[in-house]
């Protein structure tokens, strides 16, 4: 037989018991007092105006904005991207799609074992969080500051791995092609590779 | 030099049907540009720039807006009643432009040959026409809501015609005090009574009543009460599309122009120069009356304007006491002192009579206000209203009511 239970008694203190603040009520202000903001909105007219006349002046975004993606390429040419899907399973919004493929010695599209042979960011979806970018484990995926991605269609809004692909600088050489002689895949990831294969060349 | 109503008298037929033209295409075009207007100058008080995209500097952006407005689908809801919802807009347009009959917008001109002046006819009790045109404009608005068949349009038409009857009161007594001066409820008789002092200065109360009163009988900012976005969607015009939102929006411009118009001519001497400037008058063969009248005009356009920019939406109690409690009585007492005032000076009384009634004037009000705010401190510091404030927390009560009566019996909340 369990103690006697404690009966229960009405709470002895109310949420009305408790004291509460009376805030002083200043009243309205004065007549003049009131009529400043005419004063203000009058004056503002002849302010610089904070519009932006949009599609004929604009204005450069921030340095670190969210705009559309990049897939970055080696010094010599070769995609960073190695087909890991990590970007795809960090995206909250189930916005990209990857498949990998393997590289071969005739058909070598970056360093190492594999490539993104099918790359896809669907930018109706995407909602610029940039958790790709943080997943990325080859720095491959990167965001730009492009921000004009209004187009008519869904499927313009698909982007491809050529419309993501970053363009050939100067050294660079479009894969496939080998890597750089003596060089591992290590070597590429650490940046110590600087230009194309020496065979490739064309001045030479 | 003949009065306006015998020039007017004289005119043919046709110069009447061409004024009547012209008075037409002056509103809508009036609207067309003050509705841009208006949108420029809140955007510029926002430190925006306001529609420039159609047109030079957005100039037809009002019109573009109007053929999209007419291209749009027109809606009748299934529950509206058919007839009144389609007559409460033409109701509204129509009435809006009555009113401008009888505002003289120019002295003598001469129109195609015809010595005459724009207005487009002179009744001897042309004020009160305006008054009733816009009595019979409320019809619109409250037959709008209630043809709508639905909630929001039915409480912002009740709270619109409300407003707008309340406010006619003060407006309608403002102007008494106009026609004990001017001896005339003839608009052309009152601008020409204006012909040394203007009505806005020997009248200053009357006018300042006018001004507070057009804008509650216009639904502008801030009485905008009736289409309190937050509270009412669009208020009664809610369930309207398309030519008959259109017509609403019309007469709202038009409204606003009407009652500037005529403000300009009961209160700042109507078609006539500023003061010093009446050499101008005969310049354009009288057509620069024109100028100024629209530079009154398009001045009083600018204080809605500049309303809209500053002030918020007043709560709507507040709002009706302010009209009934405040405007109301004021205008009542104002009008008495200008007739005691008046019947003193047309009886011949000496100067030192009006002087002792002025003086006399000024003591009782300024004892009333002593008075009134011993009362008000007085009932602050009275320990009566502490003692009968509840033992429970209550929001504050509207009016600053400092003690209210609450059940004992009831308090009991453990």
């Amino acid at each position: 037989m369990p103690d006697q239970i404690e009966p229960i008694t009405p709470r002895e203190i109310s949420v009305n018991d408790v004291p509460f603040a009376q805030v002083e009520q200043n009243g309205p202000k004065g007549f003049f007092d009131q009529l400043k903001g005419f004063w203000v909105t009058f004056a503002t007219m002849f302010k610089k105006v904070n519009t932006v006349q949009y599609p004929e002046v604009k204005e450069p975004t921030a340095e670190r904005f969210h705009g559309r993606h990049q897939l970055n390429r080696h010094e010599d040419g070769l995609e960073k991207c190695i087909g890991c899907e990590l970007c795809a399973w960090a995206c909250p919004a189930d916005a990209i799609l990857v498949e990998g493929d393997n590289n071969t010695e005739e058909n070598r599209m970056s360093p190492g074992e594999r490539y993104g042979k099918v790359y896809q960011i669907n930018y109706l979806r995407c909602i610029f969080c940039g958790l790709c970018i943080e997943a990325c484990p080859t720095r491959a995926l990167t965001m730009t500051n492009e921000y004009e991605l209004a187009d008519e269609t869904r499927e313009k809004l698909i982007f491809e791995k050529g419309d993501l692909l970053a363009p050939l600088t100067q050294g660079m050489l479009m894969p496939p092609h080998p890597m750089y002689p003596g060089m591992d895949d290590s070597n590429y990831y650490r940046g110590e590779v600087k230009g194309s294969h020496p065979s490739q060349d064309i001045n030479k | 030099m003949k009065s306006t109503a015998e020039l007017i008298g004289a005119d043919p037929g046709w110069i009447i049907l061409v004024k009547a033209a012209l008075v037409f295409i002056v509103c809508v075009v009036l609207t067309i540009m003050s509705v841009w207007g208006e949108r420029r100058i809140v955007a510029r008080m926002q430190q925006r720039v306001g529609p420039n995209r159609v047109g030079k500097f957005g100039l037809i952006q009002a019109l573009a807006d109007g053929v999209k407005l007419a291209l749009k689908e027109d809606l009748i809801p299934a529950a509206a009643d058919k007839v009144v919802f389609i007559l409460a807009p033409i109701i509204s347009a129509t009435t809006c432009f009555m009113a401008f009959a009888v505002i003289p917008m120019t002295g003598e001109v001469s129109l195609f040959g015809q010595t005459t002046a724009m207005q487009l006819t002179d009744i001897p009790v042309g004020v009160l026409y305006v008054l009733a045109i816009a009595s019979v404009g409320v019809y619109g608005i409250v037959l709008a809501g209630w043809a709508s068949g639905s909630t929001y349009p039915l409480l912002g038409g009740l709270r619109s015609s409300a407003q707008v009857i309340s406010y006619e009161i003060a407006m309608g007594l403002s102007l008494v005090t106009v026609f004990i001066y001017s001896g005339s409820m003839s608009t052309s008789d009152i601008v020409a009574a204006q012909g040394k002092w203007w009505y806005a200065v020997v009248l200053f109360p009357s006018f300042v009543i006018y001004c507070i009163a057009m804008v509650g009988e216009t639904n502008r900012a801030p009485f905008d009460l009736a289409e309190a976005e937050g509270e009412l969607v669009g208020g009664f015009h809610t369930e309207y599309s398309s030519l008959k939102f259109a017509l609403f929006f019309l007469a709202e411009y038009v409204n606003i122009i009407a009652v500037s118009a005529l403000a300009t001519t009961l209160f700042l001497g109507g078609y006539h120069a500023l003061p010093g400037l009446g050499f101008t008058e005969s310049w354009l063969g009288g057509w620069f009356t024109l100028i100024w009248f629209f530079l009154k005009v398009l001045f009083f356009f600018f204080i809605f304007v500049w309303l809209r920019g500053t002030l918020p939406r007043l709560r709507y109690d507040q709002f009706m006491q302010f009209g009934w409690k405040v405007l109301i009585p004021v205008s009542i007492l104002w009008i008495l002192v200008v007739a005691t005032l008046r019947v003193l000076s047309m009886q011949g009384a000496s100067r030192f009579v009006i002087m002792g009634f002025a003086v006399g004037l000024v003591i009782i009000i300024m004892a009333i206000n002593i008075l009134f705010e011993n009362a008000k401190n007085k009932k602050k510091n009275s320990p009566v209203a502490e003692s009968a404030k509840p033992s429970f927390a209550v929001p504050e009560l509207p009016f600053n009511v400092s003690s209210i009566n609450v059940s004992q019996k009831g308090g009991d909340h453990a």
